[in-house]
Formats: C-alpha cells, sequence, structure tokens
C-alpha cells in the first residue's frame, strides 16, 4: 500500500503516483513541508518545483526549507538577517586586517631603524676605540721599546 | 471625489483597496514590480498573515526582507538567498584565516626582535669603555674589549712587567 507523501497528507487529499512533492516531503519529515508550506503556500511551491529541471529539485526544496525555518525564527528578517550579519562581520574581518597589516608594516620599520641605530652606535665606540688605540701608540713610541718603559710604569 | 488610487498589490489583485489595507502602506502604486515578485514567492495570502503576526513598527523591515528574499529566488531558482549565504560564509571563512596569518606574523616579527636584537650600547656603557684604562694592546678585536671593560688594572701592567724583567 503506498503511503501518502507528508505534503499530500498535510493538505488532506490522494497522492497520485506523479505527485510533484513526493520525492522530497517523505512521510516521515512532516515538519518539512509543513514549514515551507506556512511561508511559501503549497501552490507557490509546486509552482517553483514544476519550472525547475528535475535534478535541480532536491537541491530547491533544501534552500526553500531552510530559508522558510529562518523566517519562523526570525519573523522580521528571516534570512536577510543572516546576510546582513554576515557582511557586517566581512566588514568587520576587513578593518582588522588592515589594522594588522599596518602594524607589521610599522614593526618592520622601527626594526630596521633599530638596527641601523645599533649598527651606527657600533660603528661610533669602534671609531673612538681605534683613535683611542692610536693615541696610546703613539704615546708608546714616544718612550721607545718596551724594555725602556718599565720604570715609568710600574 | 474619488478616494485615493489603489495601492500596488490591490490592483495586482484586481481588487477594491479598502481604507485598512494591510499592504498599502508597503506597497505603493508607484511601484507595481515591489509587490509583483513578492506574490509570486510567496502569495499574497501569506504575505497577509505574516504582517498581520507582527506589530506594526516591524512590518516596514519586514516587507523590505520578503522583497529581498523574493528578488533572490527569481535570481537563483534553486538556491536563493541560501546561495548567498554560502558565498558569504566561504568569504569570512577566508578573511578569518587571512587575519589569523597576520596576527601570527606579528608574533613572530616581535620573536624574532625580541631575540636578535641586542641591548643597544646607551652612552654610559661607551664613556666607561672610553674612559677605561684596561685596554690590551694586543688584543685582536675591539669587541674583546667591550666584553671585559671592567676588569682588573693589572692587566695592562702585565705585558709591560714582564718586558721589563
Amino acid at each position: 500500500m503506498n503511503s501518502r507523501c507528508a505534503a499530500c497528507k498535510y493538505l488532506r487529499r490522494r497522492c497520485p503516483s506523479d505527485c510533484i512533492f513526493s520525492p522530497y516531503f517523505p512521510p516521515n519529515d512532516p515538519q518539512r513541508f509543513a514549514c515551507i508550506h506556512r511561508i511559501y503556500g503549497a501552490s507557490n511551491v509546486a509552482r517553483m518545483l514544476q519550472q525547475l529541471p528535475e535534478n535541480q529539485r532536491a537541491s530547491a526544496v533544501d534552500c526553500l526549507y531552510y530559508e522558510a525555518q529562518c523566517r519562523v525564527q526570525d519573523p522580521v528578517y528571516g534570512c536577510a538577517g543572516i546576510i546582513s550579519l554576515l557582511y557586517q562581520q566581512i566588514h568587520n574581518a576587513e578593518t582588522e586586517i588592515a589594522k594588522t597589516q599596518a602594524q607589521i608594516a610599522l614593526l618592520i620599520d622601527s626594526n630596521t631603524q633599530e638596527q641601523q641605530v645599533y649598527l651606527h652606535q657600533n660603528i661610533e665606540v669602534e671609531s673612538d676605540l681605534n683613535i683611542l688605540l692610536q693615541e696610546q701608540g703613539d704615546e708608546f713610541s714616544l718612550l721607545g721599546p718596551p724594555n725602556q718603559a718599565s720604570s715609568g710604569f710600574i | 471625489m474619488r478616494g485615493t488610487s489603489p495601492c500596488a498589490s490591490c490592483k495586482l489583485l484586481r481588487r477594491r483597496c479598502a481604507k485598512g489595507c494591510i499592504f498599502a502602506p508597503y506597497f505603493p502604486s508607484d511601484d507595481p514590480q515591489k509587490f509583483a515578485i513578492v506574490h509570486k514567492v510567496f502569495g499574497a495570502s501569506n504575505v497577509s498573515k505574516m504582517l498581520q503576526e507582527l506589530p506594526i513598527h516591524q512590518r516596514a523591515d519586514a516587507v523590505s526582507s520578503l522583497v529581498y528574499e523574493a528578488n533572490a529566488r527569481v535570481r537563483d531558482p534553486v538556491y536563493g538567498c541560501v546561495g548567498a549565504i554560502s558565498y558569504l560564509e566561504n568569504q569570512v571563512s577566508q578573511l578569518q584565516m587571512q587575519l589569523a596569518v597576520a596576527q601570527a606574523e606579528i608574533l613572530c616579527i616581535q620573536m624574532q626582535q625580541e631575540a636578535a636584537t641586542p641591548t643597544p650600547l646607551d652612552q654610559d656603557d661607551k664613556s666607561l669603555i672610553l674612559s677605561s684604562s684596561n685596554f690590551n694592546i694586543n688584543s685582536p678585536h675591539p669587541q674583546y674589549l667591550i666584553n671585559f671593560a671592567a676588569s682588573s688594572t693589572n692587566l695592562i701592567q702585565d705585558p709591560l712587567k714582564r718586558e721589563s724583567l
């Protein structure tokens, strides 16, 4: 005995063999058709399905069910509310990325400057040391060879 | 004297536009397409039921969102709004990944900076090095001098003492 599909059960009618709803509304899930019917109505759904090739109807029904559920949960904004939220998330993420990339540029720039300062300081110290060594070297040469300098330093 | 012209809904439905018509505030007669598309996807009676279940101050937003969804469904008869949601969720996911990569890059740079950059010399360090007499003129590299800038004074005298013996 063929059992009626969920749509025909809901609509309290006979379920013909070529029922357009039956492949997508099995009798074990009455909520699915009830939800879609509440938002779209049976005739609109039937018309939409008839206008689609058969291989696309299952996906279409799944999407209609999703949208109908969104509308039931949020009667004012439905799916449009979710889309609005996603646009907001995209905007926030793009802003954060821009800020983070600016921080990266700043860090790289300050790192480069610090390295230059450090190198510059090192060069300065080395230069000063070389000058001092040169001066000390000159002093020693004035005093003669080392064996003559001991009395002046001990 | 004629009353106001019927709203777009009553024009399409070919009925008298009553004074308290639920559609009239949201479907003006100068925009027939708006109601046409909503009627095509949802049906007039479903839209009427939905609006009746809402407080008046929320109905305008509800109509806007219904028009949006109806347009999406007409543009994409298979996926409708769900197609847009799927696409946007994918975008959010990619952006979140980009953000995570950028934040990891910052941590990396900060760690590299802390590890690679030694404490730069300040003026006191330089003065200490330059004013100290602890120089071994035989030292091969000035860097060595910086490392024992605080060494004892007998270091300078040792080679001279040895020479004097």
